[in-house]
């Protein structure tokens, strides 16, 4: 087996120091990132849209909570006000949250976990960027020629007599769904068809299984989307009447058409998430991971669950009481398959030597925030208390903690995981760690008081509130700058890395799967020679190595498949 | 290995990222399954709006579906059922290398495509010329009389049908919630019956005397026909560009070689919209 190998330069199958011919340097100028057909040029240029994005929704939400300061007028109007919150809504998760760590880590990272040279349809990876930008124009255009103020969900009827720019935020949001589609499609079709030698289906890194239920519902969900928003666009054209009463249509129809789509898409937004974080938990804890079944199946669990539970956002639109019921004893059994991977990332810590490096700081908090997150969900899907909780504060921060706190969280830490062999950099650790601390504190000091503030009975979405809120609203205004300046400091420290970091090891952290096999960043094929998987979370087979500053194979040659370079 | 795209034991181009031409082949074939589940999620957000709207107002779908051209209907499933075999056909064509007729194959497939857009212009045209369109449009009137549809029970429509409609006001009075005081609506149970505008009064002794009255709301049936028909129709027109961009690949001589993944990709996608054609036939037309 070892025989057959004949690694140019040396010995060492992987080339420990930053390439100066790797997938940065390949080809020269702006056509050959926009054009490339590489999924990890495509992966960073997502990772550049998605992050401004995120940078635009975050300002808006900053005027959002300005403007809460005190009740009544501080910065803005309240027609204005609702511009805010409805921009910062349909920005963040149509821009940012739901492409968000596919389109980005998943990218880049899964043709390599694969041991494959690229996803298997590149042209249709390609063609997804460029319906992600023409959809992000479209939407973002929209805030120019009249910036909606329906809320994120366009609710009909409103959405459909409002004379804001609705047409164009949908058409924006019909498109980027099929920038959704094509990817998820692309890693179903990569996953099943490109696994390399040795890799089964449970010997997948937990990351691809995460990935792999993501695409699930986002080709199978975000269809329902296309179509109710294409009804709605047809419905302020033409008029349809599909959802207008006053032409014999349906409103709430269209609550359970979006919601048949919006409620799996926030699994969209979580499970890639909780990918990431099978992988932090395991290299961080230098264990192998704990019940590694279960949490793929649980994966797969949550992927299904998630298409039978839309109904419990339609608590109070008058559903009938056996329908409520039904959806809220389904809403419970979501929190099973999600419990079974919080124990068992937590088991797979028991014993571990946890290294609280900037990835796994990001891992924990993860824990923490989603573990609140998933209990007061707990409350919203129980009949009773939602009535009280419904359309209040409480919500918006059991949203926020699932979303910022679970996704958001482990989106960062899959990006510190990650950049060293992105960009084949290290940033500083300790101004990392300063703005993981920033950010755990100004996120809790932000929601906690909101989930105070939603169970007394503030409502979401009010432009002014009672005397007795203020200190709550200020409180969670201030938990707002605190979050702003961690995340202006990570910019910061990330972007310095580029230029000024130390230079990354092939494998700064130690993980056992097949990404870390090639050098950081990885040469535009990827890989030198062809690779065949072991168990991915094997870290026994890693060592320290002092000169290089990163870890090495025992045996380099057991990842690597013997006819590699025979032909 | 380094090669962009290279050549396989059997001679077919290869991408670089694939080990042979059979992962290539497979990949592509799972993918366009897979875009085919979208599609009929598509679809079936238009599906499940019919099968609400027959649900709650039956007497809409029968009212509004004699206004639909059996004839016609038929005459387009016969078109598109042709069209899929030929379709398969040109697939046999091109994994025999039978060029001459892989082409003639997507032409025939191309000319019943625009056969079944003819037989729908003159459909769409009819529904025009009377009014009978989506809710927005809807404004029913017979100027060419006896022409409203050749199905209909042997009646012509109406000319002052806008008399006929059950006014709202009508409605208004006919639901006990509308009476109670606001406070009180709570109160009442959702009526047996369903939505005020189900059974319009009158429509019994109208059937019994034989004359069609126009339920309220008639108009939903028109959107729903509109809406999946428009939807089917741009799925064919989609499906006629990739037959041209076929037909194109073949003179180019793509399919000298034997590959015959493009055409069975594009067959796949055609038999799709013919089966939904199927089903938007029987919903629309026949029931």
């Amino acid at each position: 087996m070892a025989e057959a190998i004949s690694a140019p330069g040396g010995d060492a199958p992987v080339d420990h120091t930053l390439s100066d011919d790797n997938y940065l340097t390949h080809g020269k100028g702006i056509l050959s990132w926009l054009f490339t057909l590489d999924h990890k040029r495509i992966g960073v240029m997502y990772l550049v849209a998605i992050l401004s994005s995120f940078f635009l929704g975050g300002v808006f939400a900053m005027f959002i909570r300005t403007e809460l300061w005190t009740p009544g007028q501080t910065i803005m109007t309240a027609d204005t006000y609702n511009k805010m919150f409805t921009l910062h809504g349909a920005v963040m998760i149509f821009l940012f949250i739901i492409p968000g760590i596919p389109a980005t880590l998943g990218n880049f990272v899964l043709p390599l976990m694969l041991g494959a040279k690229d996803v298997a349809l590149p042209r249709l990876n390609l063609a997804s960027f460029w319906l992600w930008l023409t959809g992000a124009t479209v939407a973002v255009a929209s805030i120019v020629i009249g910036a909606v103020d329906t809320g994120w969900t366009f609710y009909t009827p409103y959405s459909t007599s409002t004379t804001t720019a609705v047409t164009a935020m949908t058409l924006g949001a019909f498109i980027l769904g099929f920038s959704s589609i094509f990817t998820g499609l692309n890693f179903i079709v990569t996953i099943h068809k490109m696994r390399p030698e040795g890799m089964t289906w449970f010997r997948m890194p937990l990351f691809l299984w995460g990935i792999y239920s993501t695409a699930i519902i986002q080709v199978l969900a975000t269809p329902v989307l296309g179509i109710t928003l294409l009804l709605l666009v047809a419905e302020r054209t033409l008029g349809v009447g599909i959802f207008d009463p006053a032409l014999g249509g349906d409103p709430v129809l269209y609550q359970h058409f979006f919601w048949f789509y919006s409620h799996p898409a926030v699994y969209i937004m979580i499970l890639p998430a909780m990918a990431i974080m099978s992988e932090l938990i395991s290299v961080f804890s230098g264990k192998h991971i704990f019940g590694y079944k279960f949490i793929a199946w649980s994966s797969i669990a949550i992927a299904l669950l998630s298409f039978l539970v839309w109904g419990h956002h339609m608590f109070t639109s008058g559903q009938s009481g056996l329908m409520n019921m039904i959806f809220s004893a389904l809403t419970f059994s979501v929190a099973i398959p999600s419990a079974v991977k919080v124990f068992n990332w937590l088991a797979t810590m028991y014993k571990g030597s946890i290294r609280l490096a900037a990835p796994m700081l990001y891992a924990l908090s993860f824990l923490f925030l989603f573990a609140i997150g998933g209990l007061t969900g707990l409350f919203l899907g129980s009949l009773s208390t939602d009535i009280h909780l419904h359309d209040t504060y409480f919500v918006v921060a059991h949203f926020h903690y699932v979303m910022f706190g679970g996704t958001v969280i482990a989106f960062l830490g899959g990006i510190h995981y990650w950049w060293p062999k992105m960009f084949g950099r290290m940033y500083s650790e300790r101004w990392a760690q300063v703005s993981a601390f920033l950010i755990f504190v100004g996120f809790n000091l932000t929601f906690f008081t909101q989930f105070v503030m939603g169970s007394h009975g503030m409502p979401r979405r009010y432009y002014n509130y009672l005397e007795r809120f203020t200190a709550y609203h200020q409180a969670s205004t201030v938990g707002s700058f605190v979050l702003a300046l961690g995340f202006f400091i990570m910019a910061g420290y990330l972007l310095h890395s580029l230029v000024g970091g130390e230079k990354a090891p092939a494998n700064p952290w130690g993980g056992a799967t097949l990404e870390w096999e090639t050098t950081s960043p990885p040469a535009y094929y990827n890989f030198k020679h062809e690779m065949q998987a072991g168990d991915p979370y094997d870290l026994d087979a890693l060592q320290w190595d002092p000169q290089i500053k990163g870890y090495v194979r025992k045996d380099p040659r057991s990842v690597l498949l013997s006819t590699g370079e025979a032909s | 290995m380094s090669d962009h795209a290279r050549a396989s034991s059997d001679g077919l181009a290869v991408d670089h990222h694939f080990e042979n031409a059979d992962q290539q082949y497979q990949s592509a074939k799972l993918g366009m399954w897979i875009f085919l589940a979208t599609e009929i999620l598509f679809f079936g957000g238009l599906f499940v709006a019919y099968a609400v709207y027959r649900a709650n107002h039956p007497e809409v779908f029968v009212f509004g579906h004699q206004f639909l051209d059996k004839n016609l209907g038929a005459l387009n499933t016969v078109i598109l059922i042709c069209s899929s075999l030929t379709a398969a056909w040109a697939v046999r064509a091109a994994q025999l290398r039978q060029i001459g007729m892989l082409k003639l194959m997507i032409l025939l497939t191309m000319l019943f495509a625009f056969g079944f857009m003819g037989v729908k212009a003159v459909e769409y045209n009819g529904k025009w010329k009377h009014g009978l369109l989506w809710a927005g449009q809807y404004d029913p009137h017979a100027e060419d009389h006896g022409e409203i549809s050749h199905d209909v029970v042997g009646e012509e429509f109406p000319e002052d049908a806008h008399v006929e409609v059950v006014s709202e006001e009508t409605v208004v009075e006919a639901s006990p919630a509308q009476l109670a005081a606001d406070a009180d609506r709570s109160a009442i149970a959702p009526a047996a019956e369903g939505p005020a505008g189900l059974a319009a009064p009158g429509s019994a002794a109208a059937e019994e005397a034989g004359v069609e009255i126009e339920p309220a709301n008639a108009q939903t049936f028109f959107s729903i026909y509109f809406l999946m028909t428009g939807l089917h129709g741009i799925h064919v027109l989609g499906g006629i560009g990739a037959f041209v961009w076929l037909l194109l690949c073949a003179r180019r001589g793509y399919f000298d070689s034997g590959h015959f993944t493009r055409v069975d990709m594009v067959a796949l996608y055609w038999h799709l919209v013919d089966l939904i054609w199927i089903y938007l036939f029987l919903l629309l037309y026949l029931i």
